[in-house]
């Protein structure tokens, strides 16, 4: 059984490594190589928090179960320079100033009912765990179980330990399909033909163009995001810290810019300040328009940051479905055709998940998830496509 | 009436806003030093000493002209934030020190831009490098020119270029001790650059002369094909190890000697600074050998409205940036190419790029130099990542290889190690960038409340 799986970002190296360790022999192709676009542009999170009731929901309370293992075993078996994941179950809270506290409480208290785990917290509490917060939030809720990985770094060591089990990695593009109409027997590559018995669309923002040119059809477009990166400091911000108006902007079909402040410190010092959403296509050079949006929301949130000086900003690509749900599994027109992609900006932690929703159907891989609402053949994506 | 931004108040922004005034138009000229001249003419008005300035008549010249004419001249102003349209030029800059209470916002919007951002002074890193006493060559003579102090009182200087001459020529006469000019490249390169058309060079090999004649009067020794290749010392430089190099400048074994002293100046050239440009989408061109802004005669970039000049379309040092950058802002005003007042200019131009072939063929840095680097010298000084962290990931994508490694990530943003970053990962079999480290969405550090005032509601509540 040999797979090839096209992209090497988060969601291509997760699945490179469950076919791998499940026996298949695994090729992964790529443009540029490892990380090299969406996973290496992103904030890294692994989150529960903002997840409305319902499959996603279902499906990140599944990966973020199997990140923490998984995050473990790759830091244990460092090597040769690969990177640390930078996993840090560091939990996030959610904050409401006057007037959003309703809301917030009533959709945590939702999602507890999907058993993710919302705790709210007082003033005194939170105090003591964000002392530098704005003292206008009204309302904060904690949710233990947000995390955050380094996401290049994730990226970088779960290919590298698919690698080391066997899986191997051709720098090139994707040019066409090897095979009859609608039965894929393995792709032609700029470096290559490759044969294969399953093929892996794991190309994100791309996944559509390449779809295309293995024959299928698949609606999956590029969503803009933009994140700030201040100058290393002393460590001010303790939690994954949101403005609850993230919810509504990640579920939002609304083309026009749209921002909801997330603000978090990493390892190395810096704190990143998120994040934009705009369907612009794929231009790389944002006006300023959106940091000036972001800057806005977080220096309204942890009032320090006015003073607080930005070092960089990055943008990214979000592969995004016009029903807003991954799409995992078999492609239902060409046979041998499996996707994984339209995470939008949850890919980092929705990967382990993922990657078992395609050892499951292309190797019949057991798991507990279903893959149902997930699959291509789906009506909200058959419409569009 | 044509309004004209000037990114840069060096010799070609300074050139650039004399040709757009003489072409009619309005001039805006931002630069973040405290005073106009850029590195070339850096001074303080009462600690410089006039013998280490350069055609100091012709930069009075040039800011006569912006005094005179119809000009805006910010100083201490630093552009954050770059972007051209069909419509026109918009650049935000903040001004005043960067952590007072003073500090304000500025926009400029214009119907065109000359970018003469310049470039930074290269220094390769070599083992030990990090001790305090060892500075860039361009440090030394900035403290030296602007400030009257040297560097050290024993100083040892290292590189390549003509460039080494006139900063030790400056750390002479301010006091200090030039121990020796180590000159990298040897002489059939440097022959190959400098002997043949000597009339390309008109006053190039004069002024080459001149500062060779103040290291004979200050009995520094010249010397080509060596380097410094380690500096010696616990707590601060107390020495360097010199040895000869090939013509690839590896060092050749065995011979290795101490010299004592206790400053180093390194400079092996310079880097353009693209940023600017990069973020108003101008087409580049070359690899970390040599990466630079594209343009046309007129230098035009690929971008309508947007033009560069000096040191960012090539290394050619002052004469070739005051030329460019008078064609630059006479064009940019909507003047004509072939008006007979650019003549000059574009004569000086082609003898200038000449130029800066010469240069790169005599003294540009040749790929042996990696072989003066332990596996754990410091290559990115900011966020301390050695030579092996960056081996070790050469081959996933350089942006990849930062996050992982954190290589170029810390306050200078890769403008120190960028392209020797990209070296160590070339020669480990990385493959090419073709931006690399130069593109900054950021252009300067900006605080986050300055970001924040140009948000266009009120947070919603």
């Amino acid at each position: 059984m040999r797979a090839v799986v096209i992209g090497a970002g988060i969601v291509g190296a997760a699945c490179a490594l469950a076919l791998a360790e499940r026996g298949a022999e695994v090729v992964v192709v790529d443009r540029v190589g490892v990380a090299g676009e969406t996973s290496s542009r992103c904030e890294g999170n692994l989150l529960v928090s903002d997840k409305a009731p319902g499959p996603e929901a279902d499906l990140a309370i599944a990966s973020n179960a199997r990140w923490r293992p998984l995050a473990e075993r790759l830091d244990d078996d460092r090597r040769d320079g690969r990177p640390a994941t930078e996993f840090e179950a560091k939990g996030g809270i959610v904050v409401a100033f006057a007037g959003g506290g309703a809301a917030l409480e009533r959709f945590a208290d939702a999602q507890r009912a999907t058993g993710i785990r919302a705790v709210g917290i007082d003033a005194a509490a939170l105090a003591a765990d964000e002392p530098f917060l704005s003292p206008e939030v009204a309302h904060a809720v904690h949710y233990p179980d947000d995390a955050q990985v380094q996401p290049s770094n994730a990226t970088q060591a779960l290919l590298a330990e698919a690698m080391r089990l066997g899986a191997r990695l051709v720098i090139g593009e994707v040019t066409g399909a090897i095979g009859r109409t609608g039965r894929l027997a393995g792709v032609r590559t700029s470096a290559g033909e490759i044969d294969a018995d399953a093929v892996v669309n794991c190309a994100g923002p791309w996944s559509a163009e390449v779809a295309a040119r293995l024959g299928a059809r698949l609606d999956i477009r590029p969503r803009r995001g933009m994140i700030l990166v201040t100058a290393p400091m002393p460590q001010r911000v303790f939690h994954k810290v949101y403005d609850s108006d993230y919810v509504g902007a990640v579920g939002s079909g609304d083309a026009a810019l749209q921002t909801s402040t997330v603000v978090e410190s990493t390892p190395g010092g810096t704190v990143l300040i998120g994040s934009s959403r705009e369907r612009v296509g794929f231009d790389e050079r944002p006006g300023v328009a959106p940091a000036a949006a972001i800057a806005a929301k977080a220096v309204r949130l942890f009032p320090f940051l006015e003073r607080t000086i930005l070092l960089r900003s990055y943008v990214g690509f979000r592969p995004y479905a016009p029903d807003h749900l991954p799409v995992i599994g078999p492609d239902p027109d060409v046979a041998g055709l499996v996707h994984a992609t339209g995470h939008e900006g949850a890919g980092i932690g929705l990967a382990p998940a993922t990657a078992e929703l395609v050892a499951h159907a292309v190797l019949g891989a057991p798991t507990d998830l279903d893959p149902t609402p997930f699959l291509p053949s789906r009506a909200g994506l058959r419409e569009t496509a | 009436m044509t309004h004209v931004a000037i990114l840069g108040g060096g010799p070609a922004g300074l050139a650039a806003a004399q040709g757009a005034l003489a072409a009619g138009a309005r001039v805006s000229l931002l630069d973040e030093g405290d005073r106009l001249g850029g590195q070339f003419w850096r001074h303080h008005e009462r600690l410089t000493d006039p013998r280490l300035q350069h055609a100091w008549h012709r930069f009075g010249r040039l800011r006569g002209a912006l005094a005179d004419g119809d000009a805006q001249v910010h100083v201490g102003a630093s552009v954050w934030w770059a972007e051209a349209s069909a419509d026109g030029v918009r650049l935000r800059a903040t001004v005043g020190d960067a952590d007072g209470d003073g500090r304000t916002g500025l926009e400029v919007d214009a119907d065109a831009v000359v970018v003469a951002t310049g470039a930074h002074d290269l220094a390769l890193p070599v083992p030990g490098w990090t001790l305090p006493g060892v500075t860039t060559a361009g440090a030394a003579q900035a403290l030296a020119k602007r400030d009257g102090v040297a560097v050290g009182r024993r100083t040892v200087v290292s590189g390549s270029g003509p460039f080494l001459l006139p900063v030790a020529h400056s750390l002479a006469l301010v006091g200090s001790e030039v121990v020796a000019v180590h000159e990298a490249s040897r002489l059939p390169a440097l022959a190959r650059g400098w002997l043949p058309r000597p009339w390309e060079l008109a006053g190039k090999a004069e002024e080459f002369l001149e500062y060779a004649g103040g290291l004979m009067r200050h009995r520094i020794p010249y010397r080509t094909g060596s380097a410094v290749v380690r500096v010696l010392g616990t707590d601060r430089v107390e020495g360097v190890v010199v040895a000869a190099v090939d013509a690839d400048w590896r060092p050749i074994p065995g011979t290795e000697r101490e010299v004592a002293c206790d400053a180093v100046a390194l400079g092996h050239g310079f880097t353009p600074r693209l940023e600017a440009a990069l973020a108003l989408g101008c087409a580049i061109d070359g690899d970390h050998r040599g990466r630079f802004v594209v343009v046309d005669d007129t230098q035009r970039t690929s971008v309508a409205r947007v033009f560069a000049a000096g040191e960012l379309t090539g290394i050619a040092g002052a004469d070739a940036a005051l030329a460019e950058g008078a064609v630059a802002g006479f064009l940019a005003a909507g003047g004509a190419f072939d008006d007979p007042r650019l003549r000059g200019p574009v004569a000086a131009r082609s003898r200038t790029r000449a130029f800066a072939r010469r240069l790169e063929r005599a003294h540009g840095i040749r790929p042996g130099w990696t072989a003066w680097l332990d596996d754990d010298t410091i290559v990115c000084r900011c966020e301390a990542v050695a030579r092996r962290a960056i081996v070790e990931r050469a081959d996933v994508p350089l942006r990849a290889m930062r996050l992982a490694t954190r290589a170029g990530l810390g306050p200078c943003q890769g403008r120190t190690c960028g392209r020797t970053v990209e070296a160590i990962v070339a020669e480990a079999g990385g493959a090419a960038a073709s931006v690399g480290f130069d593109r900054r969405p950021v252009l300067a550090p900006v605080r986050i409340g300055e970001v924040a005032a140009l948000a266009e509601t009120d947070p919603p509540t």
